[in-house]
């Protein structure tokens, strides 16, 4: 069986975008499986979250950043990376 | 939290896993691939890095799609809910009455909404249409294909009709759940209709009209099908949304790129809207 992939128009960044998110994935898997139980907790929004729930807002959150920086700044999205990770470190030590 | 075990339980979840990755995961993939590049057919793409994304964000086309979807919303919630309440309020809830009046008010949410758009489109015609034809013929200047404002009220009125039964159905499973000791001790105490309506029955409606909420405005900012039926989206860009403007850039003039970018956005859009749902719905149970 031939499994042609091309159709689908990979290119190297989108690749790593997505073997970045995959690594996340698998990270999460390992550390639930190190310290089971999600490590629920209610933080800054009142409301009870997991570490996948933060991971998410994390990465929702990241998207945003990114959409806002190209809209209001400009093309080069370094900063916007640099604050998107700030603002994922924020969420994980105080949602 | 004990661990769970049982591995086999893996093999239970791994139909829904490829299901998901066949119809969810690819796709999405797909769709980020070609929000960076550019095409014009044949599978050959360039690379345009963020380009199609800036040119989104600067589209006023794009913001005025947004914008109209955001009215269309907020105008539809603040109909069908007051109505939906109203409704349900005084449908019976006993007797030979309840199961016709569930029938008649289940009756629209069955019809497909390709059916819907047509049942109002041919509705609403000025020439052979019965509500278009006698609105002109009173004297009423009614054409949805020519005026904005016409076109915008038909859209309105014909979501109205379609979806506001489901608001009074989630309306009327709360008000029947409530207990008859309830009625009996307002009416003991004296307690006005209104009192009843604002102490007893909408406390205990407030879970399904956040339930009929959240859905009536998740789905009327996904709305497509009716309004395209319907108005194609005009007239000019009168009633085009995001999903019509969407499909306009991706099928209509074949530019990938833009559409997939415009898919994204709009996509991340409806994704923090579901979290919402989802955190608002949890919590309110959590605290129940």
């Amino acid at each position: 069986m031939n499994l042609d992939f091309s159709w689908m128009a990979w290119t190297w960044p989108t690749a790593a975008f997505f073997g970045v998110i995959a690594l996340l994935l698998v990270g999460m898997g390992v550390w639930e499986y190190a310290s089971p139980g999600g490590n629920p907790r209610v933080g800054v929004l009142r409301f009870e979250t997991t570490r996948g729930d933060r991971l998410f807002l994390s990465l929702l959150g990241s998207a945003f950043i990114h959409l806002a920086w190209l809209g209001l700044v400009g093309p080069s999205l370094w900063w916007a990376l640099a604050l998107s990770v700030v603002y994922a470190i924020g969420v994980f030590r105080y949602v | 939290m004990d661990k769970t075990w049982n591995n086999k339980a893996w093999f239970l979840v791994l139909p829904v896993l490829v299901l998901v990755a066949f119809t969810a995961v690819i796709p999405l993939m797909t769709v980020v691939n070609y929000s960076v590049q550019d095409t014009f057919g044949n599978n050959v793409f360039t690379w345009a890095g963020t380009e199609w994304f800036e040119e989104l964000l600067s589209s006023s086309r794009f913001w005025e799609a947004m914008v109209r979807n955001l009215i269309f919303s907020f105008i539809i919630l603040a109909i069908e809910v007051p109505l939906g309440i109203f409704i349900a309020l005084n449908m019976p809830k006993k007797g030979w009455g309840v199961p016709v009046c569930l029938v008649l008010m289940s009756l629209p949410l069955l019809i497909p909404w390709n059916v819907v758009g047509t049942i109002w489109q041919v509705f609403g015609r000025s020439d052979i249409g019965l509500m278009g034809y006698y609105l002109n013929a009173i004297g009423i200047d009614y054409n949805y294909v020519q005026d904005p404002f016409d076109a915008w009220v038909t859209i309105i009125i014909m979501d109205v009709w379609h979806w506001t039964s489901l608001v009074v159905l989630l309306c009327y499973a709360g008000l029947v759940s409530i207990p008859d000791a309830f009625y009996q001790a307002a009416k003991i105490d004296g307690a006005s209709r209104w009192a009843v309506f604002r102490y007893i029955q909408l406390p205990k409606m407030q879970r399904v009209l956040l339930i009929a909420v959240l859905l009536r405005f998740m789905d009327s900012f996904m709305i497509y099908t009716e309004p395209f039926v319907v108005t194609g989206g005009g007239p000019g860009n009168s009633t085009t949304f995001l999903s019509i403007d969407l499909v306009k850039t991706a099928l209509g003039q074949f530019d990938l790129g833009p559409a997939a970018a415009m898919s994204l956005v709009y996509f991340l859009i409806i994704l923090l809207l579901s979290w919402v749902f989802y955190t608002v719905m949890t919590n309110y149970d959590a605290e129940r």
